[in-house]
Parts: structure tokens; C-alpha cells; sequence
């Protein structure tokens, strides 16, 4: 599965730099170490967090895409900074665990 | 040998928000070295926790990154506060970090333990009133 294949699964995309990009599992946090020390490489991560410091986590821990849920938004400044940085975001209003369950399924 | 590669960082202690400027860097750096995904991830993870850490907690410092033959070496040095029990510092969910940082997503007592689970060595030296130099080691080979 990449990460634009989940636009056809509800999510929309707030910045797809690197939409062909695999996705492999899946963490779920808000927490930033917590992410970089449990997240792996590839995964989709799912958090409600917006901040600049979750562009920097998710290159840094090289994740596949950042999903944001619960229909939280990134500002126009963030959206720029993940295109420059090659980072993928996309949202759902959906919570966390829904999320999860329509990867479980997709990733399968 | 061949001289080693060293790169060098002012990390601002005033201003959180760019804070992970000097690890996003490394990160670049390192990638046109061509050197493995997983060893770039160790070490910017590391370095970024360092880096965060001397700006939540130190008001700044200084970022060496060095290319050695067989590792990459990261020396973070600060002329903060230091710290009063290392033991527990490196303790998972310690954190002496205030509620703003928490609501950003740090403060999660996390960073030591990270720096030391993606690096092959950590050394912390540290004084307080004077300061605090970690150096970290990811092997190459
Ligand atoms: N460079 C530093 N200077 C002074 N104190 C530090 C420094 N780095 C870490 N500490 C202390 O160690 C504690 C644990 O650090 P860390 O594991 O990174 O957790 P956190 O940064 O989330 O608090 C910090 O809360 C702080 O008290
Ligand atoms: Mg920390």
C-alpha cells in the first residue's frame, strides 16, 4: 500500500510530496520520543498533533506519512514546511483508533 | 586517512520552534554521504533528542557532528544548569520539563533514553552550575 492509495480510502491529503511512498505498520502517538523511539521506519503515523515539531519527528524517524486525526488542520506555514521537507500529511476526521482499524484492513 | 568530515552547529537556545534545525541538517548531510537509511535515522533521532534537550533545558549550545572512517560522532555541548542525578535523568518518563514544552509534545522523559537506545556509546560529562557535554557514537561497521 502507498500513501496516496489511502486517498481512495477517505483520507485527504494535506501535502503528498512523496505519494508513492510504501507504507509498513502503523503507530499510533502525540508524544514526540515516544515516536522516535517506537515508530519505525515506514510506518503511517497517526497523531493529533500540529506542530512544527511533528515535521521535524517525521523526517527524522523517516516515517511514511503523518496522519493527523480527529479532523485536525495544519496552518498553511506547516503545509509549505512538509512539501519543502518531502514529508506526506494527510487527515481524517476520524479518531485514532478508527483510523487504525481502516489500515489493519488495508495493510492485511 | 583521509581527514574526517566534521560539521558544526549553533543550536539557539531562544527559539524553540526551529529547534531540530542542526539534526534536519545532519540529516541532509549525511544522506549525500550515501551512508545507510537506518544509521541516518539513529543518528539524527539522537542528535535531535541532544538538541532539544539543550534548548528546553540549557538555553543552547554547541553541535559537533564528525564522519569518522568506522563511526559518526556527536558531541553536544552546553554551558547549562548540568544535571544534578544521571541515573535518573536516563530514566524513562524522568523529565524536569515545564507544562508549555509538554503541550508541544516533549517532556516526555524520553530523550536520554532514546539517545542511548540509537547510539553504540554515550558519555555524560556534567557540572552544575557549569555545564553538560554528551558525546554519542553510532558505529559504521
Ligand atoms: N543538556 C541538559 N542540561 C541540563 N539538564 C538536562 C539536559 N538534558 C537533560 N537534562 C535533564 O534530564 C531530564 C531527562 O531528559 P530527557 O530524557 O531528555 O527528558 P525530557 O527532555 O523529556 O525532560 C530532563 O528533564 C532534565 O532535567
Ligand atoms: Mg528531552
Amino acid at each position: 500500500m502507498n500513501v496516496e492509495g489511502l486517498l481512495e480510502h477517505g483520507f485527504t491529503a494535506v501535502a503528498l510530496p512523496d505519494g508513492s511512498r510504501q507504507i509498513d505498520g502503523v503507530y499510533i502517538g502525540d508524544l514526540l520520543s515516544w515516536v522516535m523511539g517506537r515508530a519505525q521506519m515506514d510506518n503511517a503515523w497517526i497523531t493529533i498533533m500540529s506542530n512544527n515539531n511533528v515535521i521535524a519527528v517525521a523526517s527524522l524517524a523517516d516515517t511514511a506519512c503523518v496522519i493527523l486525526a480527529e479532523g485536525v488542520e495544519l496552518s498553511t506555514e506547516l503545509k509549505e514546511l512538509a512539501e519543502a521537507k518531502d514529508i506526506n500529511v494527510l487527515s481524517s476526521p476520524k479518531s485514532a483508533y478508527e483510523i487504525a482499524v481502516i489500515l489493519s484492513g488495508l495493510l492485511a | 586517512m583521509p581527514d574526517a568530515l566534521v560539521f558544526h552547529f549553533d543550536v539557539d537556545g531562544e527559539n524553540f520552534t526551529s529547534a531540530g534545525q542542526a539534526s534536519t541538517a545532519i540529516k541532509r548531510n549525511l544522506r549525500q554521504l550515501g551512508l545507510p537509511p537506518e544509521i541516518i535515522r539513529r543518528v539524527s533521532i539522537a542528535m535531535y533528542e541532544g538538541e532539544i534537550n539543550m534548548v528546553i533545558h540549557a538555553n543552547g549550545g554547541d553541535a559537533d557532528v564528525i564522519v569518522h572512517e568506522d563511526c559518526i560522532e556527536i558531541i553536544l555541548a552546553d554551558r547549562g544548569p548540568g544535571i544534578k542525578d544521571i541515573n535518573l535523568a536516563m530514566q524513562e518518563g524522568y523529565s524536569t520539563a515545564p507544562d508549555n514544552i509538554r503541550s508541544l509534545g516533549f517532556g516526555a522523559g524520553m530523550g536520554l533514553p532514546n539517545m542511548k537506545r540509537y547510539t553504540d556509546s554515550i558519555d555524560i560529562e556534567t557540572e552544575l552550575g557549569v555545564g553538560t557535554t554528551i558525546r554519542m557514537k553510532v558505529n559504521l561497521t
